[in-house]
């Protein structure tokens, strides 16, 4: 049994009161998981250990359901996680050259991190912002209607 | 954000009804000021059969792409069941070319509410999940805030407006799966499994989420109810095409002045969307190509749009479909092969895994698709894409095999030139390849 949990009180107390919503600890996976991701960042497999004893549920489920959903990491990201669509409407609209322009300025190619750890670039499905293509998400925060001057102005602002 | 049509006498034609053009109608005192939950309170004088009916004969079909009546989805519940009941209320919203459910989150969420109760009463459930795909976290924000202040006000949880009608509604966050928009899937994504769709049957009336009876809808339908409850199923039938009624919302994107989420009447014809809703093509240039209804449908020539409206049964006979009304639009400098092999590797990604058809066809699709590309697909790849296509389709678990395949033989059925074009050992005397 281990002694440390990466749940804070006030996450402990957050999940009980969602226990209430399901008929099932198995239901409050995803949910829990959200909780440990946006408390670290994301999920290590000390933490997916931590989850799979809090909802008594096996390891090996826990570790399947990480692996499986893409917006959940098992290893940390970069402080701004810059997610460009790249699927068809914002392809027609440009997408191509917001992600050369991304990799240009931040030194990387999508699917990588800059070495100050400040930025992780990576190509998405489609977002759901097809009239407002193209654009790229950082966070729950949606940056649409892109150019390349917004791009810049963009990354100047957060830092 | 719902935009007006270019064309001002479109504008004056039609008054919204999904996405009314109302200030603040987001908040809970504008929205009652405006009729809103008046529907519910009608529907709780009513026997919940008799809601049910309304439903049916007001000839609503399902807005999530499969186009399913409404009506006879929750005909299927059982009227007694020894289990509870659940409704589970479809926000993935992933399918490529479609962003018409996070406007109903941001300016109506309400309207939402009020049918997901409706539903609720109607089928004798009194648990509704709302899964909502986990980008969208401003708009499960904005969704919960409405949801906090109903509470507050007796329209969700016990007693609702002092009847003895108790339900209530939980908001869960999905986590990027395009796979969990299937209802099978998303049932198992509240669950707490990996997204894996369910074979069928059963079906999810008779077993569905913890083996319990459960109907699946998507958002803009349930939009729809209040509706239909208010002010009648006849008036609602009336609207639109005669076979597929009611307020739409449109999303137009891809080469068009103005794209956006247009809300009309079902019906409308394509290139009037197009040009008279959406400001046309730049530069005037000719349509190449459209896809209709989100990436699942198939793609549609330029010169066969004559005639073809935005409804199931007109898209039916022009060889696609109405999907979920996420129209893309290319013009005639795209290149199509581009737009085949990104579609294609977007299935690829988004295949759960589950069946060896859709987990290895996807990838060979794409993989060959990659070929083309690059400038080394042959005049015999093409047979073989279509093959692959072919023997993926219907023989899968979920749909998502069959949306897999429709794009590519589609592009190939109706666009076949654009692929011999780039094949390297195409006939000699055939045109060449535009640079």
């Amino acid at each position: 049994m281990r002694t440390v949990s990466i749940f804070t009180d006030d996450n402990l107390k957050k999940i009980e009161e969602l226990r209430s919503r399901y008929p099932t600890a198995q239901a409050l996976v995803l949910p829990v998981l959200w909780i440990v991701q946006r408390e670290h960042g994301y999920i290590s497999e000390e933490a997916m250990k931590d989850v799979a004893e809090l909802l008594q549920v096996p390891f090996g489920h826990i570790l399947g359901v990480v692996t499986f959903y893409t917006m959940f990491h098992d290893k940390p990201m970069g402080r701004h996680h810059v997610e460009v669509c790249t699927n068809v409407s914002c392809l027609l609209r440009g997408s191509d050259k917001v992600l050369a322009h991304l990799e240009k300025r931040l030194g990387i190619k999508a699917g990588q991190t800059t070495p100050d750890r400040k930025w992780t670039l990576s190509e998405t499905e489609c977002m759901g912002s097809c009239g407002t293509a193209p654009m790229f998400a950082i966070g729950d925060e949606y940056y649409e209607n892109l150019t390349i001057e917004k791009i810049d102005r963009i990354l100047d602002s957060l830092q | 954000m719902i935009l007006r049509p270019v064309d001002s006498e479109k504008n004056s034609a039609w008054t919204r009804l999904i996405v009314p053009d109302t200030p603040d109608l987001h908040k809970l005192e504008v929205y009652r000021a405006h009729g809103g939950y008046e529907g519910l309170r009608k529907a709780l004088g009513m026997k919940p059969e008799e809601v049910i009916d309304e439903v049916k004969k007001s000839n609503l079909r399902g807005r999530g792409g499969a186009c399913f009546p409404t009506g006879l989805k929750w005909s299927f519940m059982p009227k007694q069941s020894a289990k509870p009941k659940y409704l589970c209320v479809n926000g993935d919203e992933s399918e490529p070319g479609t962003f018409k459910d996070r406007q109903i989150f941001e300016l109506n969420p309400h309207q939402l509410l009020e049918g997901i109760l409706i539903g609720c009463y109607a089928m004798g459930i009194t648990t509704a999940y709302v899964y909502i795909r986990g980008e969208y976290g401003k708009w499960i924000t904005m969704l919960e805030r409405a949801l906090a202040v109903a509470y507050a006000n007796g329209l969700v949880g016990k007693s609702i407006l002092g009847t003895e009608f108790t339900t209530d509604i939980v908001i869960h966050k999905g986590a990027g799966a395009y796979i969990c928009g299937e209802e099978s899937s998303l049932m198992n994504s509240i669950e707490g499994l990996r997204g894996y769709p369910r074979v069928k049957p059963p079906f999810p009336a008779q077993f569905g989420l913890w083996g319990c009876p459960t109907t699946i809808n998507n958002v803009e339908t349930m939009t729809n109810i209040p509706l239909i409850i208010q002010r009648g199923w006849e008036w609602y039938s009336k609207i639109g095409a005669p076979k597929h009624p009611g307020p739409i919302l449109v999303g137009v994107s891809g080469h068009v002045s103005n794209p956006g989420v247009f809300e009309m009447p079902t019906g409308e014809p394509l290139l009037e969307i197009i040009h008279k809703w959406a400001g046309g093509v730049p530069g005037n240039k000719r349509i190449k190509a459209v896809i209709p209804g989100g990436s699942s449908t198939m793609i549609l020539r330029g010169e066969q749009l004559e005639g073809v409206r935005m409804d199931a049964d007109s898209l039916k006979a022009a060889g696609s479909s109405v999907g979920t009304a996420g129209l893309i639009v290319m013009d005639e400098e795209t290149d199509l092969i581009r737009v085949i092999t990104r579609i294609a590797k977007f299935y690829y990604h988004e295949s759960c895994g589950q069946c060896t058809p859709c987990r290895e066809g996807t990838g060979w699709m794409w993989k060959i698709l990659t070929r083309f590309e690059q400038g080394e697909g042959t005049m015999k790849d093409i047979d073989l894409l279509m093959d692959v296509a072919n023997n993926i389709e219907g023989n899968t678990i979920c749909a998502l095999g069959d949306a897999a395949a429709w794009p590519v033989q589609s592009m190939i059925r109706r666009f076949r030139e654009e692929f011999e074009l780039r094949a390297v050992d195409r006939p000699s005397g055939s045109r060449e390849a535009a640079a």
